[in-house]
């Protein structure tokens, strides 16, 4: 391992395990600089985010990766505003880490996790845009030598107002790409955007309805090798060994190799060669102490977690325990969320060519940066020698974010060199050794006094933590900030949207060795699950309508309100629901959006609600009575405010997508560990919902201004407690656990 | 050696009779836009017509196809015109991660062929691809717009 790598891989690190707020982007002014070396490649670079061809054409640079969430185009709307470029002529264009690297970081971060791809980068592209501009409208004065402040540009033509002079980008870039960069940068104010807020189509969209569109999949080089890789089902075991001679004369078989401690390859001909020879190469596992773990003894680890005295504290106001102690009235529940998998539709892949000076890899990555440091790193050639080649992904939902298959690919290509190697992990690999949405259990306690008030909210989670496994260093005191994603007092990764007197939100961390991961949404999803049905549950206490209820413990939180008025008004809270209709409603902060959904359901099954039944339960009757229960989904309307709506169109698509990614897990998601391992191997054991199943969903936009939120993963946490909330309308019962499949309720 | 025709080309390939028919699609012949999901008919990324009919290529052997017309995604534009399903996908803005979007315009187009003018119910029943970026919505609205334009 080289120092240089060593130095390199640190600072990728920070930046893929960078979550939330608090990572300084550490590189130079994206615009320019006398630190910023110019690629000498043609057409002329006007600077590191614009390449203006001859022909007006305009290739934008794009550091974030592109997953479905419409980053691209939403990050080109916003170099284009301010480059004030003829949109009909701009492409995208896909700088490499490697190219990054040499260039001193002038892209900044690649890492696309946390819903931070426009909120994070948005200031500094929107300025990489508007220096380009300036520098074109220099140059076309230069030529006609007049004042620069005498020019105007749009669409892509620079007009001498005085004489009516008019020339065109093309014509000009060249010189404009030998002119210092401007050192003062304005930028428009959202209101005067014409490019920026509006809802264009995506510019990814036409390659991929033809097949054209590049995955790494697709990847073909010549003399490339195919390779399928099984590692210990067990999470932490590792290979013992392996019998190769028994797949040695297989077709197309071509070389079975160890791939780190934990897992054995084979290399071949073709892809269905690889696969079909593991499946039947003999492994002998070291699975270690795992083996034994069950989802049944996690579930006692976690539940001890609830009674646990040490816990780290999250959010903390005056005294819940003695609110609690003292109250004239106390609600208490217990909550469940189980582990998920990312199941993206792509299946993990990545292409290597390993030489003795040079590795390269043709891949998807949510983090291009941390694939170049898991590069150099598994090839042991320092980073300078190494380079990431950048494609579309087919999926992340935070799958990508980690490296461990690009490592392999590596590990796999170092043993064959010379020759490009494809590994691609099989569903059943790729479902089994996922990095999974972190298992929790919550206990939730309110107290009331005399009068009715809600005096205080305690509120124990007790589970895993994704820093402690994926970045430890991130950990606070050995505290999970993470864990607390929409719980927190403040700053923008989920502020606690109710006004309570006496508030504990803590975490007993109790970690099993299935690996966590980032899951589109992460610790908002459960976070919300909790909260928002147990803010039911206390509005049933207290014999008050669910909004109500909320209203009055959200008047400091304004924006949180405004989200949830505005889905009640559209959803028709107050009035009558049409028959057999119910309705439920949730709120949350989730980065740095604030977002609200509003349900209606129907229930049939047998177990429908019974209305003198279900108004004496009070919110206690368990789930477990339910048997059959279909959920008719006919409308959720869900709305977002993200400060500034960057391209409505595909926000609306994006929280439509969202109540999908939210309600599969709801009602088919849930991985299970029996014998150590994650039981769910394909699609027919971890279902996705299908068309059928899709809920009519209204977005309601409602950009505030002010501050960048998020979009790609608030709304999926809101979708779930909606509709959980609406099924105790229906049916008084209060499901306090995930997935529904566990109760035997579906979608009707 | 068997003999294969795709999107009205003859191919002659080397490959045990048993592979499916997605990995030699994809892996020998070389067309990529059929897309690998699950490997158990469960998804429809890998969706491809076979003398006019959706099939799930990850689970039809290449010794079921031989000598029958195999249609890909790529073969589904005509003379450089796109199929009205893709043309309905662009004006629809359709597609988010894109991957499974091939699989699921081979279904409606096959679909189409048999019903012009599906209802919603025929949809739910017979358009069962998995989009894990979750486009239904987008799809249903391209599908009926689709079906209009003929």
């Amino acid at each position: 391992m080289n120092h240089v790598a060593n130095i390199d891989r640190r600072s990728f690190v920070a930046s893929a395990a960078a979550l939330g707020g608090g990572f300084a982007l550490g590189f130079e002014i994206p615009f320019g600089g006398s630190g910023v070396a110019r690629a000498q490649d043609r057409p002329p670079e006007i600077n590191a985010w614009v390449v203006i061809r001859p022909d007006d054409s305009v290739a934008i640079r794009i550091a974030r990766a592109e997953m479905g969430q419409g980053t691209l185009t939403g990050l080109a709307q916003l170099v284009a505003e301010e480059l004030e470029c003829d949109w009909s002529k701009v492409t995208a264009d896909h700088p490499t880490p490697g190219q990054n690297v040499a260039r001193k970081r002038v892209w900044g971060d690649f890492s696309t996790t946390g819903s931070r791809g426009i909120r994070e980068s948005n200031e500094y592209v929107r300025k990489g845009g508007a220096a380009a501009r300036m520098m074109l409208v220099q140059a076309a004065a230069n030529a006609w030598k007049v004042p620069a402040a005498e020019c105007t540009a749009e669409n892509s033509v620079i007009t001498h107002k005085p004489s009516g002079r008019t020339t065109s980008y093309g014509n000009v870039a060249e010189a404009a790409a030998k002119l210092e960069p401007p050192t003062d940068v304005t930028l428009k104010d959202p209101k005067d955007w014409k490019i920026a807020g509006k809802p264009l189509k995506r510019l990814d969209t036409p390659d991929k309805l033809t097949g054209k569109a590049p995955y790494s999949i697709d990847v073909r080089l010549p003399g490339m090798l195919y390779a399928a890789v099984k590692a210990c089902p067990v999470h932490g075991g590792k290979v013992k060994s392996f019998d190769a001679a028994k797949i040695a004369g297989n077709k197309g078989v071509k070389h079975v190799v160890q791939v780190g401690e934990s897992a054995v390859g084979v290399v071949a001909d073709s892809w269905w060669q690889a696969k079909t020879a593991l499946e039947a190469l003999p492994i002998a596992w070291d699975e270690g102490e795992n083996a034994k773990v069950t989802s049944a003894s996690i579930g006692e680890v976690l539940k001890a977690g609830l009674d646990a005295e040490q816990a780290f504290v999250g959010n903390q106001k005056g005294d819940a325990k003695a609110a609690i102690a003292g109250a004239a009235k106390k609600v208490e529940a217990i909550y469940g969320y189980p582990y998920q998998a990312h199941a993206c539709m792509e299946p993990l892949n990545a292409t290597a060519l390993y030489t003795a000076d040079k590795c390269e890899v043709w891949t998807g990555s949510q983090n291009a940066e941390a694939a170049l440091a898991a590069t150099s790193e598994a090839s042991g050639l320092p980073v300078a020698k190494c380079d990431v080649h950048k494609f579309l992904l087919g999926g992340g939902f935070g799958r990508r974010g980690r490296t461990d298959y690009v490592t392999q690919a590596v590990l796999i290509a170092k043993q064959v060199p010379g020759t490009p190697v494809k590994l691609l992990w099989s569903r059943e690999e790729d479902m089994t050794q996922d990095t999974y949405h972190p298992i929790t259990q919550c206990r939730l306690t309110g107290a009331f006094d005399a009068n009715g008030n809600l005096t205080g909210l305690h509120m124990r989670i007790s589970g895993q933590s994704i820093l402690a496994t994926l970045a430890p260093a991130r950990l606070q005191n050995g505290r999970d900030p993470a864990t607390f994603q929409g719980l927190n007092p403040g700053g923008t990764e989920g502020v606690f949207g109710y006004d309570i007197p006496n508030l504990l939100i803590d975490h007993a961390m109790r970690n099993p060795h299935v690996t966590p991961g980032f899951w589109r949404g992460v610790n908002n999803n459960q976070n919300a699950i909790y909260l928002e049905s147990f803010v039911d549950e206390l509005a049933e206490a207290a014999g008050q309508d669910p909004l109500e209820f909320r209203r009055k413990l959200m008047a400091k939180y304004p924006k949180h309100l405004a989200v949830l008025n505005a889905v009640a008004e559209k959803i028709g809270w107050g009035q009558p629901a049409p028959q057999g209709v119910y309705r439920g409603l949730a709120q949350q902060m989730a980065y740095g959006s604030y977002v609200a959904a509003a349900a209606e359901i129907s229930v049939t099954g047998g177990n429908e609600r019974d209305e003198t039944v279900a108004r004496g339960t009070k919110g206690a009757a368990e789930s477990s009575v339910t048997s059959g229960n279909k959920i008719k989904i006919h409308r959720i309307v869900a709305a977002t405010d993200p400060g500034h709506a960057v391209n409505p169109a595909q926000i609306e698509r994006q929280v439509a997508g969202s109540m999908v990614y939210g309600l599969t897990a709801l009602f088919k998601g849930g991985c299970t560990v029996k014998d150590g391992r994650i039981e769910q191997q394909n699609f027919d054991s971890y279902d996705i919902m299908r068309i059928a199943e899709m809920p009519k969903v209204e977005t309601i936009i409602m950009p505030s201004g002010g501050f960048w939120g998020g979009v790609g993963e608030p709304t999926i946490c809101v979708a779930a407690p909606a509709v959980l909330n609406a099924y105790f309308a229906a049916t008084g019962q209060r499901i306090r656990s995930v997935p529904l499949r566990d109760h035997n309720i579906s979608f009707a | 050696m068997a003999e294969l025709t795709v999107n009205g080309r003859t191919h002659q390939v080397d490959v045990d009779p048993d592979t499916p028919l997605l990995w030699v699609l994809r892996d020998t012949i070389g067309l990529t836009g059929t897309k690998y999901g699950c490997g158990i008919a469960q998804c429809g990324a890998c969706t491809v017509h076979v003398d006019g009919t959706a099939m799930r290529s990850c689970s039809v052997p290449l010794s079921a196809v031989e000598g029958r017309q195999i249609t890909t995604i790529e073969g589904l534009a005509q003379n450089g015109v796109l199929h009205k399903v893709q043309q309905a996908w662009l004006d629809h803005d359709v597609p988010q991660c894109g991957y499974c979007q091939c699989g699921m315009i081979m279904a409606v187009a096959a679909l189409l062929k048999d019903k012009p003018k599906p209802t919603d119910a025929d949809i739910d029943s017979n358009i069962t691809n998995i989009c894990r970026c979750g486009t239904y919505q987008q799809v249903r609205a391209a599908i009926h717009a689709a079906a209009a334009s003929a």
